[in-house]
C-alpha cells in the first residue's frame, strides 16, 4: 500500500478524509512515491509500468528525460484511470506540491469512477497492459524482433481510426433474415375498399423505391460505411493469426486511451477545481501559500497561441456553479436584456454544487464546451481564434466572436481533433480494393503523411487503397497499389509520384 | 528496466544503425538549431508514424489573451503538468537553450576535450583592483561609508549616541581608506579566421553546411576564449576580406585559386594576430577544386612554413559537392598523412558535421 514516508502518509489521510467530506467518489488510490527517472519511465509507458517493446517509447523516455534534466519541464503527477487508481508523486518535490498533487489526483480518481465516457474503459488495464506485452514478446520471439515491430509500426500508423463513440452504443444486431419481398411494406388494412386510402399510390412508389436501394447496399461490402477501420481490417484483411492479434492490441489501447482524449478539458478541469479548493480552504499552511499561488498560476497559465485546458476547464466548471447558484440559466435569463439586472441577477438557488457534480457524471469536452460555453465567459477570459496567415507566415489573432471560437473549440474537440475517415467500399471498382473516405470539413490533411499512412494501409488490406478527400479545393482520389502513389483528381487528370 | 531497451532501440534507430525505413520520418537535426535573439531552439530528435492528420498551417486554434484582430499571436507554449494521455504531439519537440549551453551540450555530446591555450604564448595583462580597506591613505581614497559606520558603532558602545541629535564626528581612528592590489593575468586572445570557396560549384547546400559548422566551432570555442575575434575571407580566383553575413551569402563564379585565400590569411595574421600572443584558428572549406596542381603546390607550401608553425590548428573542411572533384583533400592527404597540425575532414552531407567538429575540435588544441 503505496511508500509514501511518514509526514506523507499522515497529509495523504488528512486530504483523502477532506476530499471524501467534499462528496468527491473514487477507487482506492495508492500513491508511490518515485524517483524523477522512474516518472518519466512511467510517464513514456503512458503511466503503466509495463508495455509492449516498442521504440517510441523509448523516444517519449528522452524527450520527457531531456526536457527534465535540461531544466526546461517536469513532470509534477501522473494517475492512471485503473481500480485501484495508481498515482505517482515525484521524490524531491516540495512537500507543498506533493499536498496539492494528492488533491489533484482525488479530483481525476472521482472523475474516472463516475464521468460515463470512462465507464467502458477496462479498470484491470494494468494487467491488460502486462498481458499485451508478454504476447508481443511471445510474438517477437517466434517471427524475429524486426517484423513484430515493423508491423507494429504500421499498426501505430493507423491507431486513430477508431470509432470513439461505438463503445457506447449497443449496435442491434444485424438484420441477417431476408425481408419478405413482396408488398410488405404495405400497411395493414381491415377492408379492402380501405386498401388505396391507407397504401395511397405516391406512398407505394416510395416504399418500392426504398426497397430497391436498401437491396442495391447490399450488393456493397460494407453495407454501411465503417467508422472504425481498425476492426474492419481486422475482421476482413488478409492477415496472419498473430498479426490480427498485434492489431486488437492496439485497438484495444486505443480505446482504452480515448476518453481521456474526450475529457481532457473536464477531467483537467474538475480535478483543478478540487485541488484549490481544498488546498484554500483545508490543506494549505500559511507559509505555504506563496509558492501555492506561483505554482497554480503556472499550471492555469494561459498564453496567446496555446489552448490550456486546465485553465478553460477550472473557469468553467466555476462558471457553472456560479451561474447555477444565483439561477443564471434558463429562459427567463436568457432572454433578459437589461444589462443592470442582469449583473445583479441573483436568485439564491444554491444548485451549484450539485450541478457541477451532475456536469462531471454525463457530459464530455464536447458537450460540455457545447452546453456551457458563454459570450460573458468568453469576454471575460479573453478567449481569441488564431489563424495563420499566409502572407506574414505568422499566426495572428482572427476573431473575437462567440460564435467563431466556439465552433473552433468544438471542431478540435470532435473526433479529437483527428480527421473523420471511413470505410466505404471493400470492393471498390468490382477489384477489391478499399475505398476509403474523409469527411472533409473545412480543412486539408497532411499530404505527404497522408500517402504514407496509406501506404501502411496498404500493407495490411494487401490490395489497391483509395483515398477520397479534398486538397486545394479539389476532390481528390489518392490511390496506392503497392507501387506508386497515384493522385487523380475527381474528373480530371491523374498524376503519378512513388 | 524495459524502458531502457526501448530507448536503445530509439538511439539506434536514430542513429540509423537499423530500420532504414523509419529514416525518412526522423525529424533530424538534433544539434541544428535556429537562432532567435539569445537563444537557439534545438529539435529533439523524434520519429514521427505518420497517421491521417490535418496539416499544420491551417489549423488555427484558440488562445487567450490581449490583441485586436490581425496582431501577431506569438508566444511560448505553456508550461503545464502532463497528464499522462493519448495527447499525439502536435508541437515538434524543441528545447531552448542559450549558446553557452549549448556549446557544453556539443562539447559533452562530442565528448571535446576542453582547449589548452598554447601555453608559452600567453601574455600576462596586470590590472588594479580594488580589494579591502586600511587605516591608512590618500584622502581620496577615503571610504566614506566604513568610516562613518565605524563612528556610529563606537558612539553606540560607548553609550554617547543620542538619537534626537545624531551628529557623529569621526576621529582619526575611525578613518579607512581602500586599498589596491595588482593583479596579473593571463590574458588569452584568439581569432578564427574562416575562408570558403565562393566558386560557382559551392551551392546553396553547400554554405548550409559551412554556416551549421562554423556556428557549431563559434559555440565552442567562444566558450573558452573570452573576446574570441572572427574573421571571414570568402574566395574564387581572388581573395577578399569580408563580413559575416556577406561570407554566407556571397555566390561568385568562376575559377578557384586556394592560394589566394591562404595568402590573405597569411597577411591577416602578419599584420594583426602577432603569433605569439594570439591563439589563431584558420577554418578552410571548399569543395576541392583548385585550379591547377601549381597552386595546390604553393598552398602545401604556404601550409608547412607558414600556418604549421603559427598556428593552434589549421582546419581543412571539404564539403561534397556535385560539381567539386574533392582533388584538394587528396593531395593535402597525400602531403599531411597524420599531423595534429593540419587537420583535414570531409563532410558528405548535413549528418556529416557532428563528426567533423569533432575531428577539428577533438584534438584540443
Amino acid at each position: 500500500m503505496g511508500n509514501l514516508t511518514p509526514e506523507l502518509e499522515a497529509e495523504r489521510v488528512k486530504i483523502l478524509k477532506f476530499a471524501k467530506d467534499a462528496g468527491l467518489d473514487f477507487f482506492e488510490t495508492i500513491f508511490e512515491l518515485i524517483t524523477y527517472d522512474q516518472i518519466n519511465q512511467f510517464a513514456a509507458f503512458g503511466g503503466f509500468p509495463v508495455r509492449y517493446p516498442h521504440w517510441r517509447f523509448g523516444m517519449e523516455y528522452e524527450h520527457l528525460s531531456k526536457s527534465y534534466e535540461y531544466g526546461l519541464s517536469k513532470i509534477y503527477e501522473m494517475v492512471i484511470n485503473t481500480d485501484p487508481c495508481y498515482a505517482y508523486l515525484m521524490e524531491g518535490n516540495m512537500h507543498m506540491d506533493q499536498k496539492l498533487v494528492m488533491a489533484h489526483v482525488y479530483g481525476h480518481c472521482d472523475f474516472f469512477k463516475n464521468n460515463v465516457w470512462f465507464s467502458p474503459t477496462n479498470r484491470k488495464m494494468m494487467d491488460a497492459m502486462a498481458n499485451h506485452s508478454t504476447r508481443i514478446r511471445r510474438y517477437m520471439d517466434r517471427y524475429g524482433y524486426d517484423v513484430v515491430e515493423s508491423f507494429v509500426d504500421t499498426c501505430l500508423s493507423l491507431e486513430n481510426l477508431i470509432d470513439r463513440y461505438s463503445p457506447y452504443s449497443q449496435k442491434s444486431i444485424e438484420q441477417k433474415a431476408e425481408a419478405p419481398r413482396d408488398a410488405s411494406f404495405l400497411l395493414r388494412y381491415d377492408r379492402e375498399y380501405m386498401r388505396n386510402y391507407i397504401n395511397p399510390k405516391s406512398f407505394v412508389e416510395e416504399q418500392k423505391k426504398r426497397t430497391a436501394e436498401a437491396d442495391l447496399k447490399k450488393d456493397k461490402f460494407p453495407s454501411e460505411s465503417q467508422k472504425d477501420v481498425l476492426k474492419f481490417l481486422i475482421d476482413y484483411a488478409p492477415m496472419a493469426d498473430w498479426q490480427v492479434d498485434v492489431l486488437s492490441i492496439i485497438r484495444d489501447e486505443s480505446y482504452y486511451f480515448a476518453p481521456q482524449g474526450m475529457t481532457k478539458t473536464m477531467n483537467e478541469g474538475w480535478a483543478s477545481y478540487w485541488h484549490t479548493k481544498l488546498m484554500t480552504e483545508k490543506i494549505l499552511t500559511d507559509s505555504e501559500v506563496i509558492d501555492y499561488a506561483d505554482h497554480h498560476s503556472g499550471t492555469v497559465a494561459m498564453s496567446p497561441q496555446s489552448y490550456n485546458p486546465y485553465k478553460v476547464g477550472i473557469e468553467l466548471f466555476r462558471d457553472i456553479e456560479d451561474r447555477w447558484n444565483k439561477g443564471r440559466y434558463g429562459r427567463a435569463w436568457e432572454e433578459c436584456d437589461d444589462v443592470r439586472e442582469r449583473k445583479n441577477w441573483d436568485k439564491k438557488l444554491g444548485e451549484g454544487r450539485a450541478k457541477i457534480f451532475e456536469v462531471r457524471k454525463i457530459y464530455n469536452d464536447v458537450t460540455f464546451i457545447d452546453e456551457f460555453l458563454t459570450e460573458d465567459f468568453c469576454i471575460r477570459n479573453k478567449l481569441f481564434v488564431y489563424k495563420f496567415n499566409q502572407k506574414t507566415g505568422k499566426f495572428e489573432v482572427d476573431t473575437r466572436d462567440f460564435r467563431a471560437i466556439k465552433a473552433k473549440l468544438l471542431f478540435h474537440m470532435t473526433n479529437f481533433g483527428q480527421p473523420i475517415i471511413r470505410v466505404e467500399d471493400a470492393n471498390f471498382e468490382n477489384r477489391g480494393e478499399m475505398l476509403l473516405v474523409h469527411t472533409w470539413e473545412g480543412i486539408d490533411m497532411q499530404p505527404d503523411f497522408l500517402t504514407e499512412t496509406l501506404k501502411n494501409v496498404f500493407t495490411i488490406w494487401r490490395r489497391p487503397v483509395v483515398l477520397a478527400t479534398v486538397m486545394d479545393n479539389e476532390q481528390m482520389l489518392y490511390r496506392f497499389d503497392g507501387q506508386e502513389i497515384k493522385t487523380h483528381k475527381v474528373g480530371g487528370q491523374e498524376k503519378s509520384s512513388t | 528496466m524495459s524502458i531502457k531497451e526501448d530507448h536503445n532501440r530509439f538511439r539506434d534507430i536514430i542513429k540509423g544503425k537499423i530500420k532504414d525505413n523509419l529514416k525518412k520520418y526522423v525529424s533530424q537535426g538534433e544539434m541544428i538549431g535556429k537562432r532567435e535573439k539569445d537563444y537557439v531552439k534545438i529539435p529533439l530528435p523524434s520519429i514521427d508514424i505518420p497517421t491521417f492528420r490535418y496539416g499544420p498551417k491551417q489549423k488555427g486554434g484558440v488562445g487567450q489573451g490581449e490583441g485586436k484582430p490581425g496582431d501577431a499571436a506569438d508566444g511560448e507554449q505553456g508550461q503545464g503538468k502532463g497528464q499522462a494521455g493519448s495527447d499525439p504531439g502536435e508541437h515538434m519537440m524543441e528545447a531552448e537553450f542559450t549558446v553557452e549551453e549549448l556549446a557544453e551540450i556539443l562539447g559533452e555530446k562530442l565528448e571535446l576535450p576542453n582547449i589548452q591555450p598554447k601555453g608559452n604564448k600567453q601574455i600576462d595583462s596586470t590590472k588594479t583592483k580594488y580589494s579591502g580597506l586600511a587605516p591608512v591613505g590618500p584622502e581620496g581614497l577615503r571610504h566614506f561609508k566604513s568610516v562613518y559606520k565605524r563612528a556610529l558603532q563606537r558612539y553606540i558602545s560607548s553609550g554617547t549616541y543620542n538619537p534626537e541629535n545624531p551628529v557623529i564626528i569621526p576621529i582619526r581612528k575611525d578613518f579607512r581608506y581602500r586599498t589596491f592590489k595588482t593583479i596579473t593575468k593571463p590574458m588569452v586572445k584568439a581569432v578564427v579566421i574562416y575562408m570558403m570557396d565562393v566558386s560557382g560549384s559551392m551551392g546553396e547546400e553547400q554554405k548550409e553546411i559551412v554556416r551549421l559548422e562554423s556556428f557549431w566551432i563559434n559555440a565552442w570555442l567562444r566558450k573558452h576564449y573570452k573576446g574570441l575575434e572572427t574573421r571571414f575571407i570568402i574566395h574564387d580566383a581572388a581573395a577578399k576580406e569580408v563580413d559575416e553575413n556577406t561570407f554566407f551569402r556571397t555566390s561568385e563564379s568562376g575559377g578557384t585559386l586556394i592560394s589566394s585565400a591562404y595568402k590573405l590569411c597569411m597577411e591577416m595574421i602578419q599584420n594583426d594576430y602577432p603569433p605569439h600572443e594570439w591563439n589563431i584558428y584558420p577554418f578552410h572549406f571548399s569543395d576541392g577544386d583548385n585550379w591547377s596542381g601549381e597552386d595546390t603546390r604553393l598552398c602545401i607550401r604556404l601550409l608547412k612554413e607558414f600556418f604549421m608553425p603559427h598556428t593552434n590548428v589549421f582546419c581543412y573542411g571539404q564539403v561534397e559537392s556535385k560539381y567539386g572533384s574533392g582533388q584538394f583533400l587528396k593531395d593535402l592527404q597525400k602531403e599531411f598523412p597524420a599531423d595534429e597540425r593540419i587537420l583535414l575532414s570531409q563532410i558528405e552531407n548535413r549528418d556529416g558535421i557532428l563528426d567533423s567538429i569533432k575531428h577539428f575540435l577533438g584534438k584540443g588544441k
